[in-house]
């Protein structure tokens, strides 16, 4: 097996500046929409005193799940000591520490006062969740960043193992924090959950591959480098194990709740009669985020198809979104419930649906943090040496035939 | 002077002496419980710390409650210098909720507010600290560290806390409010600061369905009124040890 050689890629043809171009522009509008929430307040978006959390936050941590999720790759080689994967490890570190920064730009700049960014950075209740995952947040990147560095300094290389073991270890801690800022929430019907925070994990492992699948295949192929079969066979299996996994927990969730009496009332609104979000749930989470992938990249023919495997890729990203977003505001739609037993009604909405309606600003903020995810990956490969020269079969494997 | 005259002037001393003390005991009796009074809701000096020998409440009475009346959330939103509006972004600190049991058709109406927890989940989750709890048991946001996350939001059982969404005007300069900030019920904390004994929803309920009180005074008429007949918490199973209580649901 020949040495594997890393190099940036050359980043100077028009397909590429048309790429940074585009992102920049979608930054630019992201930015805009901040700009806009901030100066009116956030009576310009959809969010109001029910669905106090929207699309942003939609957004925002369905990228903090994958950007652990995207460090998959590496972990499976440094942790696993699986030499495929190897080399691979630098861009799937890369891409985590990019989409953990797209999805913090957008909490941040969602905030009622982002302004007050060095209190949330310098004074914490250490009783709360949320303080606990600012810490994560700061330790994914500090601990990511060193590995990232042994992984890429032929000097340290004998540290890449240590050190990816402890990124390894806090993702996932990372990823249970995450979950947990919903699952600790004792009062909300939907959320109350130990479930969630393994289920984050999963997830997470799901839409972190899926977004580094098709990252990889664009770079390779945008740089006219070689990627193999062996290589994209291998994720697109293990993007299968993982989108099946992510749907058992989504199913022992649901079942877990519909055996709580008391839980009947949400199980029912999520499931059966939420209108948006029920077929958000079936079609976007569960047939075309989940379903149709998973036969996808295990058909016969088509999981030989690299079209096919990005569209599946694809699908799952969509069909993470759908997941978040009826978590997020499915989870909130449903009134609280103060007196069980009870009809409910008042001028402040209790007792019935919250409905609520994305704005423009607060989709072009989201798609802004995607962007801003994406070109730093795009910078990073052109500055730094992230992608091996070559993944054909026969460099990743000696075997290969 | 005759002796009779002598007799008549000891009598009329006499009588002027005792009309004298009974008056003099009279003004006693009648002044000394308004200084007792004045004792106990005087104005805590500026440089004391609330102390946890109070723990203020509310006792609300579901029973004396009527519906459609909104005297006191009118009464909150006019000293608090909230504007009043109907739309799912304005602030709504205290709200009348009316009730309908399902199964046997009982209705009753009663007042919903932050319900000042020993164990608020709103402080729990507050990732600075801005959400904080006072040593008397009012729980209070500092819009000085809010950042305006709304994790408090999602964490509060009662739907007690509100999003100032957009910008605002004519501040009551005793209750300061701020865009991008969370805010809810403060108990009237600056009354109770001042020394005037009650709240504002408290003080403008013509039927006496709220009482403000000490809940930590075993001698005050809250107390007595709990330790008599029997009240709930809100959500009683969270076991967050409510400052409001109710009577009659």
């Amino acid at each position: 097996m020949k040495p594997i050689v890393y190099r940036e890629i050359e980043g100077r043809s028009a397909g590429y500046l048309a790429l940074l171009g585009v992102l920049g522009v979608l930054i630019a509008l992201g930015l805009g929409s901040a700009y806009y929430m901030e100066h009116h307040g956030h009576i310009v978006t959809g969010m109001t005193n029910q669905i106090v959390w929207g699309m942003p936050h939609v957004f925002a941590v369905f990228l903090i799940v994958a950007a652990s999720g995207a460090l998959n790759v590496a972990s499976i080689g440094s942790v696993f000591g699986k030499t495929m994967y190897k080399p691979m490890g630098p861009l799937s570190a890369l891409l985590a520490l990019a989409l953990l920064a797209g999805g913090l730009t957008i909490l941040l700049l969602d905030l009622g006062r982002p302004d007050r960014l060095i209190v949330a950075a310098t004074t914490y209740n250490f009783k709360s969740i949320f303080a606990w995952n600012v810490i994560l947040y700061s330790g994914f990147f500090g601990i990511v960043g060193v590995y990232l560095w042994m992984q890429m300094d032929k000097l340290m290389y004998k540290f890449a193992k240590p050190a990816g073991f402890a990124a390894f270890i806090w993702r996932l801690i990372l990823t249970t924090g995450t979950g947990s800022i919903f699952g600790f929430l004792v009062a909300r019907a939907f959320y109350d959950s130990a479930m969630l925070a393994p289920m984050f994990v999963v997830m997470s492992f799901s839409y972190g591959l899926a977004i580094f699948i098709l990252v990889l295949m664009a770079s390779y192929s945008w740089s006219g480098r070689p990627l193999g079969d062996a290589v994209v066979n291998r994720l697109k299996n293990l993007q299968g194990v993982f989108i099946a996994g992510a749907l058992y927990f989504v199913v022992v969730f649901h079942l877990t709740n519909l055996y709580f009496t008391k839980h009947h009332g949400v199980e029912h609104f999520i499931l059966v009669g939420g209108g948006g979000i029920t077929t958000l749930f079936w079609l976007g989470q569960v047939i075309l985020g989940s379903l149709v992938p998973l036969a996808m990249v295990y058909h016969p023919k088509l999981g030989k198809s690299r079209t096919a495997i990005a569209v599946a890729c694809v699908l799952v990203v969509l069909g993470g979104l759908a997941q978040m977003y009826v978590t997020i505001i499915g989870g909130q739609a449903y009134p609280l419930v103060l007196f069980p037993g009870y009809q409910e009604s008042s001028s402040f909405f209790d007792g019935v649906v919250h409905p609520y309606s994305p704005s423009l600003p607060e989709i072009l903020l989201g798609i802004g943090g995607f962007a801003v995810a994406m070109i730093m990956v795009a910078v990073g490969v052109k500055v730094l040496r992230f992608l091996p020269d070559s993944l054909d079969n026969h460099a990743v494997d000696p075997h290969a035939k | 002077m005759s002796e009779q005259e002598k007799q008549t002037t000891i009598e009329n001393e006499g009588r002027r002496g005792f009309v004298a003390a009974g008056v003099a005991a009279a003004a006693g009796l009648a002044i000394a419980p308004g200084v007792t009074l004045l004792d106990v809701a005087h104005a805590r000096p500026a440089d004391q710390p609330a102390s946890s020998k109070n723990r203020w409440g509310l006792l609300i009475d579901s029973t004396k409650c009527k519906t459609g009346c909104n005297d006191c959330v009118n009464a909150c939103f006019t000293e608090n210098a909230i504007k009043q509006g109907d739309k799912e972004t304005d602030s709504q600190w205290i709200r009348k909720v009316e009730l309908k049991d399902l199964r046997t058709g009982h209705t009753a109406s009663l007042p919903m507010m932050c319900q000042h927890c020993a164990h608020p989940p709103c402080v729990d989750v507050c990732p600075t600290g801005a959400s904080f709890k006072r040593a008397d048991g009012i729980v209070l946001v500092d819009r000085h560290i809010c950042i305006g996350c709304r994790y408090c939001m999602m964490a509060c059982p009662y739907k007690a806390r509100s999003f100032v969404h957009e910008e605002l005007h004519d501040q009551n300069p005793d209750v300061p409010r701020g865009m991008g900030c969370v805010e809810a019920c403060t108990l009237c904390v600056h009354k109770i600061d001042r020394g005037d004994g009650t709240t504002a929803c408290a003080q403008a309920c013509k039927e006496g369905a709220i009482l403000f009180g000490d809940l930590n005074d075993p001698e005050s008429e809250i107390s007595k009124r709990l330790a008599t007949y029997a009240s709930t918490e809100v959500r009683a199973d969270l076991r967050l040890d409510t400052g409001v209580r109710y009577q009659g649901i």
